[in-house]
């Protein structure tokens, strides 16, 4: 058994403190370790996007980092964006537009989407494509998932929300 | 009566799949909870001479190790997943896939030994430990050689590699080839794809010693055949065991098999150590073992008279079946069913021959045997068009069988072994939508020269095809009123992102007035609903829709029959809106639904004979035969001809599926149809080695089309409704794959026009392209 190390992180605001191996992958300690099972594994070799994170506001891919790694930084998940009865902007967007099928890539998706559409804050088709070229999905080819950040995007404008 | 069929209504499940709060299977998490992985075979053919455990066995937090010997009388093949078609002559040589490896391995991936241990780490260190001697074989790694009287046996019980032999045909080919005017013979060539859902398999078994129960959540789309094979498995009654298809993050045909060795592994493995187990599958793993489809070979042959009309389609042909033949001759049929398209085909001949090699098993992936049949016949009659000088929307629509001749009758069976019947269409309309939508005349009139002029490489494809749908043998539902006013549905299908937790509930809202959101749908759970087949073959839209339709309709009738009798007025004049039974004109008489339901149930009294308690019906759906569904794909390309990268300038579909449910789910379906098509044409192909060695077994090398690579896509939607369902729908699920392998080769070679080539084989890639292309050049 390997030796374990102490770790603080932020996640979703909350303040954990955890023993882990050194080679828990972060998407495994979010998932299994804090319960945060919104994040999902598709490949496990950071091409797929399912298990992508913010890290201190960055998107970044959970099953390429380990847990140590986030010693003392701010992880937001899926589950700090939104709940059912109070969607993020472009949770609400996914749902208007049927940008989700099976939604397992959707929480990566979305992830994905929250910096780039800050940055971006009207992107035109060709930036969305290439914004969430990243991330795979299996099931919508796209198209909605394409509607869904334009329709974002205008909704950001005239935020309904705080 | 309030419409909710046909509304592009959002969906009831998207709140909490979009929140994280949806479960999946690699979510549950049982106290006391053991992993797994497993010890698969590196090499695809090879004898097994020892297994030496002993160092796993040693490995701290390694709670067991087990091979085929350890299971004892316990081992054994798995079931048939579908028997062999009651044809005549027909050869089938049954061999099903087994729970660990006995004596020899198959494929490179099959399951050798199976470690438990406190967690998936710890279990995946202890696979390496174990240590296995083998002796390599030959392997059959090449579809052809297979058969050859020289090549290795991957059963050795058997006589041969043939695995089965079948024919089937319509009229009298080889007379009516006598008479025509032009026969078009080419060979055609399919490799191996993946359905790469992003959810990878997983199972946990949770077998309670006390209460004799076992729980299995297991990422199937076939939830009750799972219930039903374990029980008979551990000779358990089926009620001591619970299948739980929860959300499942995509399926496309492989999350169907029955059983794979791990659904029986880590069901049996929880039973030996009364643990609960978990198993979840990496990448690679899906890559490896998880079942694949497409490979096939034909010698196809087309007759046609002088003017275009065709007069027999004939192919001969071998289906690569993997290690094992589980799932009979299910592609092979699909093939046969498509590859006559949606023309009027008077003689018809098929020999196929299912062909064991030493590579992973296959069973249907979207699409499931019918993009080959469709690739087939639009591309010899894109030959024949050349050859005639026809445009090629004339001869299809020479073709076509017309309005007035159905139902048409194949004269073959299909996959659910029915005779098959085209029950209904309308297919010229839907091509001249695709024709006017894309604007093809003037495209090929004006366009097209000006483009080329410029030099560019521009093509445009147009692909008619038809799909069966909505195959038997039946789904079931129970519908009840809850007393909160609720209404609770289940059904026996599993459910992977196809909407039924909406499409379903509109069925049941428009029945019994309530809002789609007060409807509650329970799918995959065997202790909520356990009859049924699973959600396969564009079915849930026709054959689970219409089960819940007619228990709707049952429960509309006992709510009319109860208010009645409560608000004292005849049912004709009760009406049900927003949850309430009312009296037309008098609308302070009312009642809730759930007030209802109370009432439906009392504490006393009596349940007069005759009636049963509550709001609550069961009822059951099974087609007299499948639902065959038509579509027309278009599309203008523009080839690059350095890169051979496709840049796909527009794409139109012009569909009919029958009666639309939610137009919203019906066109994401075709969306997500068209994008694996075009991973399957241009992008998507299994790499084995003459080892049968998988080349890329990640998502780094084998490409899934990203968000660059799928354009736009227009949909046009056209209805001929199903006469041999209530709700008159067709299946879709499949739909958008069918066509795309065949409109990329049209599209292609119309942008290449002063280049003499056919494409003849799919999948292509920007390589293949440019070695067809320049194969001649290059050989001179």
């Amino acid at each position: 058994m390997s030796d374990l190390y102490q770790l603080t992180v932020s996640i979703n605001d909350t303040e954990y403190q955890r023993s882990v191996e050194p080679r828990l992958l972060l998407s495994d300690f979010l998932r299994h370790d804090i319960g945060l099972s919104g994040t999902h594994v598709g490949c496990e070799h950071g091409v797929c996007g399912a298990c992508t994170v913010l890290f201190d506001g960055q998107p970044i891919r959970s099953c390429l980092m380990f847990a140590i790694q986030a010693d003392g930084h701010e992880i937001l998940t899926v589950e700090g964006l939104g709940t059912p009865d109070d969607l993020h902007v472009i949770q609400e967007a996914f749902w208007e537009a049927h940008g989700l099928q099976c939604g397992f890539c959707t929480p990566g998706f979305l992830m994905t989407l929250v910096p780039f559409l800050e940055e971006n804050p009207d992107p035109d088709e060709a930036e969305i494509r290439h914004a969430i070229s990243g991330n795979i999905c299996r099931c919508t080819g796209y198209q909605n998932i394409v509607e869904a950040v334009k329709l974002a995007a205008e909704n950001m404008k005239t935020p309904t929300r705080g | 009566m309030k419409t909710s069929i046909g509304e592009p209504i959002k969906r009831n499940e998207d709140p909490r799949l979009l929140t994280g709060k949806a479960l999946f299977v690699d979510d549950v998490n049982i106290t006391g909870m053991l992993h797994a992985a497993f010890l698969r075979s590196d090499y695809a053919h090879a004898r097994i001479k020892g297994i030496d455990t002993s160092a796993a066995r040693e490995r701290p937090g390694v709670v067991a190790v087990y091979t085929a010997e350890d299971m004892g009388e316990d081992w054994a093949p798995g079931p048939s997943n579908v028997a062999p078609p009651p044809a005549e002559e027909i050869i089938f040589h049954s061999r099903t896939q087994v729970p660990l490896a006995k004596g020899k391995v198959r494929y490179v991936g099959e399951p050798i030994a199976i470690v438990v241990a406190e967690s998936r780490y710890i279990a995946e260190d202890a696979v390496e430990d174990i240590f296995v001697d083998l002796e390599m074989l030959d392997v059959v790694a090449d579809l052809e050689a297979a058969l050859d009287p020289e090549t290795i046996l991957v059963h050795d019980d058997l006589d041969s590699n043939l695995a089965a032999h079948m024919f089937q045909g319509k009229g009298d080919y080889e007379a009516a080839k006598a008479s025509a005017d032009l026969v078009i013979s080419r060979r055609i060539d399919f490799d191996r794809g993946a359905a790469a859902a992003m959810e990878n398999r997983g199972v946990i078994a949770h077998w309670e010693e006390k209460a004799q129960h076992l729980t299995v959540w297991d990422t199937t789309q076939a939830p009750i055949p799972i219930r039903n094979g374990l029980a008979a498995r551990h000779g358990l009654p089926e009620n001591q065991v619970r299948v739980i298809a929860p959300f499942i993050g995509g399926g496309f045909g492989p999350k169907i098999l029955l059983h794979y060795p791990e659904e029986i592994m880590i069901p049996w493995v929880s039973i030996q150590l009364c643990k609960p187990i978990k198993w979840i599958e990496d990448r690679r793993e899906n890559f490896l073992a998880t079942t694949q489809e497409r490979q096939q070979i034909h010698e196809a042959e087309m007759i046609l008279s002088k003017e275009g009309k065709i007069l027999g389609v004939s192919h001969t042909f071998l289906h690569d079946t993997g290690a094992y033949d589980p799932y009979g001759l299910t592609i092979p049929l699909n093939t046969e069913s498509h590859a006559t398209g949606g023309y009027d085909v008077p003689n018809y001949h098929s020999e196929v021959k299912v062909v064991f090699t030493n590579k992973m098993i296959t069973t249907p992936v979207r699409g499931a045997g019918r993009p080959q049949g469709i690739f087939l016949v639009e591309r010899l009659l894109d030959i024949a068009a050349k050859e005639l000088g026809m445009d090629p929307v004339e001869i299809r629509k020479l073709n076509f069988i017309p309005p007035e001749a159905f139902p048409y009758e194949r004269e073959i069976i299909d996959q659910a072994f029915t005779p098959l019947i085209l029950d209904s269409g309308n297919y010229q309309p839907v091509m001249d939508k695709a024709v006017e939508t894309i604007g093809y005349h003037q495209f090929i009139s004006e366009e097209q020269p000006r483009l080329r002029a410029e030099g560019k490489h521009i093509g445009i494809g147009i692909i008619p095809f038809v799909e069966t749908t909505g195959v038997g043998p039946y789904e079931g539902a129970r519908i009840n009123v809850d007393p909160s006013g609720v209404i609770n549905v289940a059904t026996g299908v599993g459910t992977q992102g196809q909407g039924h937790f909406t499409s379903f509930a509109q069925i049941v809202a428009e029945q019994l007035g309530v809002d789609v959101s007060d409807v509650n749908l329970i799918t995959g759970d065997s202790a909520e609903f356990h009859w049924g087949t699973g959600t396969f073959a564009s079915r849930g839209a026709v054959v689970a829709a219409n089960a819940i339709h007619a228990s709707s309709k049952i429960v509309r009738d006992k709510v009319l029959k109860l208010a009645s009798k409560i608000l004292e007025a005849p049912e004709e004049e009760l009406e049900l809106e927003g949850g309430f039974v009312r009296v037309a004109d008098i609308p302070r008489l009312s009642i809730s639904l759930g007030d209802l339901a109370l009432e439906a149930n009392p504490l006393r009294g009596t349940v007069e004979p005759g009636m049963e308690p509550g709001l609550e019906a069961t009822a059951y759906f099974g087609p007299q035969y499948g639902a065959a569904a038509f579509g027309v794909h278009a599309m203008i390309i523009e080839v690059d001809p350095e890169t051979m990268m496709i840049d796909i300038k527009r794409y139109v579909v012009a569909e009919d599926c029958g009666r639309i449910l939610n137009p919203l789910i019906l066109e994401g379906q075709i969306h997500g149809g068209v994008a694996m098509g075009i991973g399957n044409a241009y992008y998507e192909q299994l790499i084995y080695d003459e080892n049968a060695q998988l080349l890329n077994a990640s998502l780094a090398d084998y490409l899934v089309p990203t968000a660059c690579e799928i354009p736009h896509i227009e949909i046009e939607h056209l209805e001929t409704r199903s006469p041999l369902n209530p709700l008159g729908t067709k299946g879709v699920g499949e739909a958008g794959t069918i066509p795309v392998p065949a409109l990329y080769a049209q599209a292609i070679e119309n942008a290449f026009p002063d280049h003499d080539f056919e494409i003849l084989e799919m999948p292509l890639s920007p390589n293949k392209l440019f070695e067809i292309l320049y194969k001649k050049e290059v050989g001179r």
